[in-house]
């Protein structure tokens, strides 16, 4: 039963009629202004690319291509040797320069497994990267394995830290979309990025290691580490993959290192039967022609790694390390 | 100094102590990250945990001794450690102490007042105690953790609170950190303190069952609340902030009062003391709930596991997602010690380790199971953080060559969590001639526990007639690539019972690394090599790191369940254990 409502013998004053009335216009208005602001008659359209970041070209301009083999068995030896017959740290770290250091941490394994690159190798580059002048060295992969576990246990940071360098520990926000220009692979790709803020000069720190995708693991699949993302889906097209690293990244010099060489059940390894003492230590400007090379102390045959053949149609350097005359020296 | 001014530093201390504790479980190479920090010091002092534990396996483990001090600080002064200690507590009371703002002395009081259904604690308490220590056929279980404030505050914390309020600053976790079913921890931490802007101490005062078991242990305490002079005006002011909503204005409930200390000074005659002496005006000493609630709490609690267990779930129906950290007891015994207090989550490095819902069953509600899907890798080879942190020992600390099965323990092997089962359905060699290997590769252990089956497989329309041949180069009849298409390095060109890599092509017309002596009209055929991955049950540990890396990223191809698993020798593979 509906109770008729009592009816209201007050009238409204003029002025509190008039108050609300402006009251209810401003709320309409409000209402309607943002309607007519927020209106989108189409929807969200199709992904827009996104503007990505390239790396710039890290090499010394204007310098004839170098590379040097060092056999030995103490690295920070064989690596400093091997720098002075590429023509001294200083022919490529000047005053002042920042550097980045990209090593490969993939996996939480200890460095007698060799599965990474070692810690003395790191800190001895950062050492000399310092004595020559760098005002930073940085130093960052984005690992496989827990990134925490893979600094610690493959020791690299306690030789970044004891070195005087700076690790940079991969996090979401460290990574930008990238594209390799040319490239058809890495497009609008999460890079490791913030780490190359500021930075004039790049160096690759590599194992030498059995791959069982690509055949071999070296300086230039050390840039994989570079990408974040679900990166593994460029193994179903890893020969380009690695050729588009190539092309991405053009460090300063890399350094592959092959006191112990993974022969075996790469790239993780973790047997001591796995390695094999091979004592070289290479230093290159090109690191086509460092992979080459690698590839032969694997006992590989360059043609059994079409990413070799595949970088150096492309430019990133020669499969035939020869035309170089590395300077072979020994401790 | 007023005795309440030093029960706020004491809370005080005690919450900082407990967050410090919950920032620095985490692995790291900074000098704040975890270095021998007791992290697990009040799941130590925790009475109930040490008792559940104690009543289910008979024995007290390492650091939960520490609980023996708890219970006889109790026995002398009573729920000291709700009062004092307890950090949940502490957030519970600063709740309530938001929720007094505005609010009326007589509403004070009002919300401080004794209610019946503190009772509930005590029925709760002796729920879980009976099923912890009571076997009836056979069934035995720690549910402590569910609603202990300890364990409660710790997951809480550790797997909601800081993983948001770090989500920006990334200054405890480098990645983000990812918990399954973490909105239900949310929801119940959320409520738990939000319950107490409408009664102060909510979650203490009706639900806590180490409250209410310290409120039994400490009916013997030597020095107690208590009222000087029966006769007062009954102004109540001595409940205006009472904590324990223990009644001190009438006759006392000791089990109740938690020794805030609140009411001392605020009397307007000095009628309240901490004394010795009874209180004048009486005091109840029992808690409110009778034999006949004892009585069907008590046969609730025996018969609530094997009405659980009616599931099966550790029998024959057991859920092969319940992949266990490496240490973990055998189910049954798993389940007498896990406190849920989420420290093995905490500690896991990778993010692994993550609280389980109950599809393994009703009791394991939050016990860590292993989900690869979640986290940075999967468990790391190397790695032992949790059997080390584990309060309890339902993951027990072992050590690297235990878990590796080297040295002594190499007749053992190592210690399998579950194994890896590839999807053939779904793997890119095995279902969609595409080559992958990533499980292969990141496979940890030595041998690698995937191997490789070497398969050369022809693609899609790739058969062909030859048209011609100019030694490496190969034309045939009625094909339309693309411009190097098969350039890969992955394809190979097959005639005549020979096979050459394919290094280039163009819309008709194969380049190959070598000749193959190929003449008009002969069978040409292009093949994908592809390398399609195996288990060898022998080796495999279940780690999950390949299906954490495999690219099938929805379901994936490649996927660890817990068969195999070393603790559960019913659960095994091998012919031969």
């Amino acid at each position: 039963m509906v109770r008729e409502a009592e009816q209201n013998n007050e009238t409204i004053s003029r002025r509190r009629f008039l108050i609300r009335m402006a009251k209810a216009g401003v709320a309409v208005a409000a209402a309607g202004g943002l309607g007519a602001l927020l209106y989108d008659p189409l929807g969200p359209g199709a992904r827009k690319n996104i503007a990505a970041v390239s790396l710039p070209d890290f090499s010394i301009p204007n310098l004839a291509p170098k590379m040097a083999i060092v056999s030995g068995s103490d690295r920070k030896a064989t690596a400093q040797k091997a720098l002075e017959a590429l023509g001294g740290i200083g022919t490529f770290i000047k005053q002042g320069d920042r550097v980045l250091i990209k090593v490969n941490a993939a996996f939480a394994t200890p460095p007698i497994l060799s599965a990474t690159t070692h810690p003395d190798l790191v800190g001895e580059v950062i050492t000399l990267c310092l004595k020559a002048g760098a005002a930073e060295v940085r130093v960052t992969d984005n690992p496989i394995n827990d990134a925490a576990s893979c600094f610690q246990l493959t020791e690299i940071g306690r030789a970044v830290e004891k070195s005087g360098g700076r690790l940079y520990m991969p996090k979401e926000s460290y990574f930008a979309p990238a594209s390799v220009n040319g490239g058809e692979l890495i497009r609008d790709w999460p890079l490791l990025y913030e780490p190359f803020k500021g930075v004039n000069k790049l160096i690759g720190l590599t194992p030498l290691k059995d791959h069982h995708r690509s055949g071999a693991s070296m300086t230039l699949k050390n840039w994989y580490g570079l990408l974040g993302g679900r990166r593994n889906i460029f193994h179903q097209d890893i020969h380009n993959i690695i050729k588009e690293l190539g092309m991405m990244a053009r460090p300063t010099f890399v350094i592959l290192d092959g006191t112990m060489a993974m022969m075996t059940n790469g790239p993780t390894g973790g047997a001591i039967s796995d390695l094999m003492a091979a004592n070289l230590m290479i230093a290159s400007t090109d690191p086509v022609a460092a992979d080459a090379f690698g590839a032969t102390v694997l006992e590989r045959k360059t043609a059994s790694l079409p990413f070799i053949r595949k970088a150096a149609e492309a430019g990133c350097g020669t499969a035939d390390y020869e035309t170089l005359k590395p300077e072979r020296l020994s401790i | 100094m007023k005795i309440t001014t030093a029960r706020r530093i004491s809370q005080i201390f005690f919450v900082v102590l407990f967050f410090w504790f919950c920032v620095v479980a985490t692995m790291g190479t900074e000098f704040w990250r975890l270095r021998g920090w007791s992290v697990n010091w009040f799941l130590n002092l925790d009475p109930l945990a040490a008792i559940g534990a104690a009543l289910a396996t008979r024995t007290l483990y390492r650091g939960m001794v520490w609980a023996v001090a708890t219970i006889v600080l109790t026995i002398i002064f009573g729920r000291f450690f709700c009062g004092w200690v307890c950090p949940f507590g502490a957030m519970h009371q600063f709740f309530g102490w938001l929720g007094a703002f505005g609010r009326k002395i007589s509403q004070r009081i009002e919300r401080n007042k004794y209610r019946k259904a503190q009772s509930i604690k005590y029925f709760l308490l002796v729920l879980f105690l009976i099923m912890a220590a009571f076997p009836l056929w056979e069934s035995v279980s720690l549910q402590t953790g569910l609603l202990d404030p300890i364990p409660f505050v710790y997951r809480s914390v550790n797997l909601v609170l800081i993983p948001i309020l770090d989500s920006h600053t990334r200054a405890v976790f480098y990645s983000s950190r990812q918990y399954d079913g973490a909105w239900f921890l949310g929801t119940l931490f959320l409520a738990a303190l939000f319950l107490n802007i409408w009664i102060p101490r909510f979650y203490c005062r009706f639900i806590c069952p180490l409250g209410a078991l310290l409120g039994v242990l400490g009916r013997f305490s030597i020095w107690r609340i208590g009222k000087t002079k029966e006769k007062s005006r009954d102004c109540k002011l001595c409940e205006k902030s009472c904590e324990g909503a223990c009644q001190p204005s009438g006759k006392i409930r000791i089990s109740e009062c938690v020794l805030c200390f609140n009411c001392l000074h605020i009397c307007p005659d000095n009628l309240i003391a901490w004394q010795t002496q009874e209180s004048s005006a009486g005091e109840i000493i029992n808690p409110d709930i009778g034999r006949r609630g004892f009585i069907l709490s008590a046969v609730s609690g025996l018969l609530a596991v094997p009405i659980i267990r009616l599931a099966g779930t550790l029998g024959t129906n057991w859920h092969h997602k319940v992949i266990r950290p490496p240490g973990a007891l055998a189910e049954v015994e798993f389940l007498k010690r896990c406190l849920k207090c989420g420290q093995c989550m905490r500690i896991c490095p990778t993010n692994v380790i993550v609280p389980s819902g109950i599809e393994g069953g009703l009791e394991n509600l939050w016990t860590p199971v292993l989900n690869f899907r979640s986290g940075t890798s999967g468990c790391q080879l190397n790695c032992t953080a949790c059997g080390f942190i584990c309060p309890t020992a339902a993951i027990r600390p072992i050590t690297l060559s235990e878990k590796l099965g080297l040295g002594e323990f190499s007749e053992k092997g190592p210690i399998r969590m579950g194994t890896a089962f590839v999807d053939r359905s779904r793997c890119l060699p095995w279902s969609m001639n595409t080559p992958c290997i990533v499980c292969q590769e990141n496979c940890p252990m030595t041998p690698k526990a995937i191997y490789l089956e070497e398969q050369y497989s022809t693609v899609r329309d790739g058969v062909y007639e030859a048209a011609s041949a100019d030694g490496a180069a190969i034309r045939v009849n009625k094909a339309q690539w693309k411009p190097e298409q098969y350039a890969a390095g992955d394809y190979f060109c097959e005639a005549g019972g020979r096979r050459a890599r394919i290094i280039s092509n163009s819309a008709d017309t194969l380049i190959l690394e070598e000749p193959l002596q190929i003449s008009a009209g002969d069978r040409v055929v292009i093949k994908i090599h592809l390398y399609a991955p195996m288990v060898d049950i022998a080796r495999c540990i279940g780690c999950g790191i390949c299906e954490h890396e495999c690219p099938v990223s929805g379901l994936r191809a490649i996927r660890v369940s817990a068969e195999n698993e070393s603790r559960n020798r019913n659960r095994s593979l091998f012919l031969k254990n």
